[in-house]
């Protein structure tokens, strides 16, 4: 048989997606039994122009991973699709938008503005880049980071920042034996975190106060929520084997929302109130009740750390 | 005037490309090393709770997650006042030393050191891990993926997740070790140790036996004389999780030695008006352009950098290592661009021994791994060695502990200058008669590689809105500036 032909990119990322690749370690040989690389920046020398040369189609697979927040990125990220039979949005970035699509919050502007007058920076008259231009074609920086899906179509994602070693292997296994499901599918647990989870709860799970964590050291046994730590569990897929929570640190909500879920960071708002003070609540003044919710120092990079530039408001408005 | 792209430079984390212009003789007259991202990490973590700020800044790079997570950590250390108990410092330094093993090994078998490995000139396909592989034969091949999964592996126990951990925390760790995990790590941290030795086996018969490459190594047209940067110990020794930063002349002499928190008063950043992107130097020299030489205040960082600051190596072996670069080039500092490969194997060599003795420590399994009295929310600065060099993060808190402001000058961003140096000398060399072919332009990345550059580190702030190409004549006068621009995107 003939053998399959993969691609990997990486556009606004981290480059901790192309580690998770090499992570599946020595059964990275297993694959490349059965499949070609032909573009890897980070591995192989193959350049732009020789991706361009590629015939439509000729590329089985492309793991694509990183946002789009440039016109470079976007250019590239359609060549690949039109060179792609299959295009899987790989890790977070690609399928949410990730811990940089925070940056919704302020405008390229503001952003700007505060790169070059950094603390450390030298810039008495407060230089800026110039307006100039002559006929050279650059990359435009875009005024929002896009998860993959706003600027093409998508045919598979895999979740997670990055994706854990299991869901990459299934994934690729899947390809292996043409037993992908349905496209569009997130190729990944439909469970809660939750669902997995190890740690002890009561029955009727009940949140007594907010807490954070540099205020207290969490009993690893028990349940975040119910020790006032704010947990992203009930809204996010599982799959992750609970990593962080081994740690002792909470779900953050890497994985994105389960399938129900549209909103991750509205869905896990109205999931916490809906256990906070529960006893109490009726007894709670209005103050009382605001100055609870109020504890919670940084609702919008804590309910939507990695899901902000595919939530229902993906940005900031602007002035 | 002809101009030549190498559009990706490859085999490196993040983005980039190389611009090479050539005279009408078709010698090169000036090279550049454009990147081509911003993310804005400095502008967004603005508002975020401060013990978030391990893990956001993780993501400004996914290859040395645990370099900004460890640097953020320490910074938020200082800006509670909180000393991390003993243990809490060993387990970071171990989970530290994890995360070099694993970033040292990838260079060197599949970023950087296929050129050497497989040899720079040959065909393409083989320059890369599965050459690599193909060369080395299955035994050691094996040994490559298992020992390169071994530092993650430590990573992972000590840190939740090897890529993006989440166990620093100010004033300690968030978990322990239990007796089980104790002795994983140490049968890796020593399986890792005989890795690192043959690893230099491995460099001594490809590299220092083969004329070519000792022609190479000692090529004066590939020597830069640069400041140099480096955490040392209290003996003036390799540290990468702590210590002073010291900073040696290009003759070797001690320039400068200063705290975390003293950063402010030694390095500053330029903004050019010729370039949008900003290069680190020391203020007491001042900024001097693209050059090397004493009155240049530009630096190098990363295994050369911290080598050259180091007064020998704390752990034996690595110390052996060591001495035998010394009586190679017969001097130090140490200057050609091609001994950063070597200096980051005697790193590798290191980190495996400070490992094998800090797992040995006695109570290296107790439970007292955080000191949760925190003082007031202020300033703080955190500076570790990044696999790629000095990594500064400094952060100013609100009142109720979330972030100000951010400052943060990052490994590969202090080498920025070195790099475009050497890239160029690369080119000089190797471009002659406007020939040009595919094995010239891997030449010229070679000068790169050698940094183990991650762009992705350096693009938390740059643009593509930045890429910036400048054209010099002989006297270095600018001819042509074609920068992109911010107002440009106005309409969109």
């Amino acid at each position: 048989m003939e053998k399959l032909k993969f691609a990997f990119y990486w556009a606004a990322s981290c480059g901790g997606c192309e580690i998770a690749v090499l992570d599946i370690n020595e059964k990275i040989l297993d694959v490349l039994e059965f499949a070609d690389i032909v573009f890897w920046p980070v591995a192989i020398d193959i350049k732009y122009q020789d991706v361009e040369d590629f015939a439509d189609g000729f590329i089985d697979v492309t793991f694509f991973n990183g946002s789009i927040r440039n016109s470079e990125q976007e250019h590239l990220a359609k060549l690949l699709r039109k060179k792609s039979k299959t295009l899987v949005a790989f890790g977070s970035c690609a399928h949410k938008g990730c811990i940089p699509g925070l940056a919704n919050l302020f405008s390229r502007e503001e952003i700007l503005r505060t790169v070059y007058n950094t603390i450390s920076t030298n810039n008495p008259d407060g230089k800026l880049p110039q307006t100039q231009f002559h006929n050279l074609t650059l990359p435009e920086f875009y005024d929002e980071v896009k998860p993959l899906d706003r600027v093409l179509e998508v045919d598979y994602y895999l979740p997670g920042c990055p994706p854990p070693t299991g869901i990459i292997i299934d994934a690729v296994n899947a390809i292996k034996k043409g037993s992908l499901p349905e496209k569009g599918t997130v190729l990944a647990p439909v469970k809660a975190l939750c669902e997995e989870c190890e740690r002890n709860t009561s029955e009727a799970k009940k949140m007594p106060d907010i807490k954070r964590m540099i205020e207290i050291a969490p009993d690893p046994k028990k349940c975040f929520l119910e020790q006032g730590i704010i947990c992203m569990g009930p809204v996010t897929r599982g799959g992750c084997l609970s990593r962080c929570l081994k740690a002792n640190w909470p779900c953050t909500g890497c994985m994105g929302p389960t399938p129900e879920v549209i909103d991750q960071g509205g869905k896990a708002i109205s999931a916490i109130a809906s256990i906070l003070a529960q006893d109490k609540e009726k007894m709670l003044s209005e103050e009382e009740l605001a100055r609870l919710v109020g504890k919670i120092p940084d609702p919008v990079g804590t309910f939507y750390m990695y899901s902000l530039p595919s939530s229902l408001i993906p940005k900031r408005r602007r002035k | 005037m002809r101009r030549i792209t190498i559009d990706p430079i490859t085999r490196l984390e993040g983005h980039g490309k190389i611009e090479i212009f050539l005279d009408e003789k078709g010698e090169v007259k000036e090279t550049f090393v454009c990147v081509p991202e911003l993310r804005g990490f400095e502008k967004f973590c603005e508002g975020r709770k401060a013990e978030d700020m391990p893990q956001l800044t993780s993501r400004i790079c996914g290859v040395c997650p645990v370099a900004h997570h460890f640097a953020a950590t320490k910074a938020l250390d200082a800006c509670f006042g909180v000393q991390p108990t003993p243990l809490a410092k060993k387990l970071r330094e171990l989970m530290y030393c994890g995360y070099i093993i694993y970033d040292h090994i990838l260079h060197f078998y599949f970023l950087g050191g296929p050129d050497l490995i497989v040899g720079p000139t040959s065909p393409r396909e083989k320059r890369n891990i599965l050459g690599v592989m193909e060369k080395v034969g299955v035994e050691l091949s094996r040994a490559v993926i298992q020992h390169r999964a071994y530092g993650q592996l430590i990573t992972e126990i000590l840190g939740g997740k090897a890529t993006h951990p989440v166990s620093g925390i100010p004033g300690g760790v968030t978990k322990g070790l239990d007796e089980e995990e104790r002795k994983r790590i140490e049968e890796m941290v020593l399986s890792c140790k005989e890795f690192a030795l043959k690893t230099l086996d491995l460099y001594h018969t490809l590299v220092l036996e083969n004329p070519e490459y000792v022609g190479m190594l000692k090529n004066p047209n590939f020597s830069l004389d640069l400041y140099n940067m480096g955490l040392v110990d209290d003996n003036n020794q390799l540290n990468f999780y702590d210590g002073s930063v010291r900073v040696c002349a290009p003759t070797g002499k001690e320039f400068l030695k200063f705290e975390a928190r003293d950063y402010l008063n030694y390095i500053s950043e330029e903004v050019v008006e010729w370039s949008y992107v900003k290069i680190p130097y020391l203020k007491e020299i001042g900024f001097a352009g693209l050059k090397d030489g004493s009155s240049s205040g530009l630096y190098r960082v990363g295994p050369l950098g911290r080598i050259n600051v180091s007064e020998g190596m704390p752990t034996k072996e690595a110390q052996r290592e060591y001495e035998r670069m010394v009586s190679f080039f017969g001097k130090k500092p140490f200057t050609n661009v091609f001994a950063y490969h070597w200096a980051r194997l005697v790193e590798l060599l290191y980190a495996t021994e400070r490992a094998e003795a800090l797992i040995k420590e006695e109570g290296i399994t107790g439970e007292n791994f955080r000191n949760l009295n925190l003082g007031s929310p202020g300033e703080g600065v955190g500076i570790v060695e990044a696999a790629r060099g000095t990594l500064i993060h400094h952060y100013k808190l609100t009142e109720d502990g979330r972030i100000k402001e951010v400052n943060l000058i990052v490994a590969t961003t202090n080498n920025k200058g070195a790099i475009n140096l050497s890239v160029k000398q690369g080119a000089r060399e190797y471009i002659k008669g406007g020939k040009v072919s595919e094995d010239i332009l891997n030449l010229c990345e070679m000068f790169f590689r050698a940094y183990d550059p991650c762009f992705g580190c350096a693009s938390h702030l740059f643009s593509d809105s930045f890429l910036q190409i400048e054209v010099y004549n002989s006297q270095r006068e600018l001819l042509v500036s074609l920068p992109a621009t911010v107002e440009k995107n106005k309409n969109k």
